[in-house]
């Protein structure tokens, strides 16, 4: 999956095989997949394919059953890899935000930095700050989560994600909860992410944000990656019969 | 679109006129009928209280007024051992139940019999009359005759209750542990939380939050239940107030005890409904 993309360099995440059930039902079933630094990688595919499983697996909070990941070369799923250490590498956007209720907008974002990171508190507090002015929540640093809209929610958790300086940032499908006028500034903080080279593996439905965003499309069916590539051919000209059917699904649907 | 729009703006004031009067005169039969039910519904019961063929002699027995003057004081002094006591097992219930709490939803295989432990306890002490429990172990320990062992009742009395509450207040630790959506957990740990720090940031001030209410009504029960230790000795209120009551024949002095008791309880009771009321994550 390496070579021809402009925006690559030295593979952050690389995902070799990777295997996981849940019980009696396997969610994934080897599953290669990279991502170049700086590079973007649009994680396409109906709901239940194994997206989210995927993205839970690179950040270890899915332990899986075969196969490897590796960071920045090293691999992260050996029992002797402390969790802890990776996950300070790396950022989580949930589709339902997740932020802590009971803490301040400013708190949710120092959080890690503070108790993870140890960073002192008037360093955390500032750099918290300048980042939530630059996802557009300056003055909203005191209020609780559920005093802002679910745009504004969402763009805190990605300067929540943001704010350990992570080697790369995983979305998980971060525009599915909102109202759909909501979308935008949500897509827009990605953007901007994605300007400054942030590498990334974006999950998501929104084709169109796909197509403008990412430097690679993967489409996932059934704990597969059945097709890979620069968006304008995987979503442009199919090759496999299952990208076609999931394309032409989403087109009915008013999404594509 | 036209029609209904015009015709609301043509008259909405009478309307609005009309709405409010009509919600003022509800208001008021509401009022009318809940003023009118209570008078007949208490009157009746004062009414068959008053005139029940026993009630001067309850009236003398129970609410003697002279009785009461007699005995509060000491009644009151009795009170201040409860509230001790309610104090002291309190603070050691909240830090108690807190840790078998955390034990008990604590996966690690190396806390295992740990766990088997905690279970084991809270089976145990929840399953036993609160009761039996202050009688088995204000005889019981002293029994041993071991050096070291406290053998003050309102000490054991104290042990009694904290072993009992502690593990009703355990349960409502891990039920609200257990209510915190997984997704606040994913969160903690992707910002590079350790396991004891995500419980410590994120689960449990939220989990502590929600149980609140029931954690003070056990607290309320608890106040209560302290007259339990009077079955091993300690003159606290409901003793006191047994010893006058059996040398005058008088039952006044057990309503002093009550009163003393509903002081306490009614405001804490209060206080666990606004608590109730207000709820939820914050």
């Amino acid at each position: 999956m390496a070579g021809g993309r402009g925006a690559g360099g030295a593979p952050v995440i690389e995902v070799k095989g990777v295997t996981k059930a849940f019980g009696e039902r396997e969610v994934l079933h080897g599953v290669d997949f990279d991502v170049a630094e700086h590079e973007a990688v649009a994680l396409i595919g109906a709901s239940g394919s194994g997206k989210s499983t995927l993205l839970r697996c690179i950040d270890l909070l899915e332990e899986i059953d075969d196969g490897d990941i590796f960071l920045d070369g090293e691999v992260i799923t050996d029992p002797s890899v402390s969790p802890v250490a990776v996950r300070r590498r790396l950022g989580v956007v949930f589709q339902a935000y997740n932020l802590f209720p009971h803490m301040s907008v400013l708190q949710n974002v120092v959080l890690g930095q503070m108790r993870a990171q140890k960073a002192g508190r008037r360093e955390a507090e500032e750099e918290g700050r300048a980042l939530l002015a630059r996802f557009g929540l300056a003055g909203r640093e005191d209020d609780r989560p559920d005093e802002l809209s679910g745009g504004q929610q969402q763009r805190v958790a990605i300067a929540r994600a943001f704010a350990g300086k992570p080697r790369a940032l995983l979305l998980d499908e971060v525009t599915s909860a909102l109202d759909p006028e909501l979308v935008g500034e949500v897509l827009e903080a990605v953007r901007d992410l994605k300007s400054e080279g942030m590498t990334m593996v974006i999950a998501t439905h929104e084709m169109t944000f796909a197509r403008e965003v990412a430097d690679e499309v993967a489409f996932l069916h059934e704990g597969r990656i059945v097709e890979s590539g620069p968006p304008a051919q995987v979503l442009g000209e199919p090759r496999a019969e299952e990208t076609r059917k999931f394309l032409a699904r989403l087109l009915e649907a008013g999404r594509a | 679109m036209d029609e209904p729009g015009r015709r609301s703006a043509a008259a909405p004031l009478s309307r609005r006129v009309e709405r409010e009067a009509a919600k003022r005169a509800k208001a008021r039969r509401n009022a009318l009928i809940a003023a009118l039910s209570s008078v007949v519904v208490i009157g009746g019961l004062a009414a068959l209280v008053l005139t029940s063929p026993g009630w001067p002699t309850v009236r003398e027995t129970f609410f003697s007024w002279s009785e009461f003057k007699n005995a509060f004081p000491e009644v009151l002094d009795g009170f201040w051992l409860d509230i001790k006591v309610f104090m002291v097992v309190e603070a050691a219930v909240l830090v108690i139940a807190l840790v078998i709490a955390l034990i008990r939803v604590n996966g690690s295989p190396g806390l295992f019999p740990v766990r088997i432990l905690a279970t084991v306890w809270v089976d145990v002490f929840r399953g036993v009359p609160t009761v039996l429990l202050v009688y088995l172990i204000g005889f019981g320990i002293p029994a041993l005759e071991l050096e070291g062992l406290p053998t003050s009742p309102v000490v054991l009395g104290g042990i009694a209750l904290t072993l009992s509450y502690s593990g009703y207040v355990s349960e409502v630790y891990r039920a609200g542990i257990n209510s915190v959506h997984r997704g606040q957990t994913d969160a903690a740990l992707s910002v590079g939380l350790t396991q004891a720090q995500t419980m410590r940031h994120v689960v449990l001030p939220q989990a502590i939050r929600r149980v609140a209410p029931p954690l003070l009504n056990d607290f309320v029960a608890l106040q209560k239940d302290v007259a339990l230790i009077s079955i091993i000795g300690p003159q606290e209120a409901f003793r006191v107030a047994q010893i006058f009551q059996g040398e005058n024949f008088n039952y006044t002095p057990i309503i002093a005890a009550a009163m003393l008791y509903l002081v306490i309880t009614i405001p804490l009771a209060r206080i666990v409904d606004r608590m109730g009321g207000v709820g939820g994550v914050r």
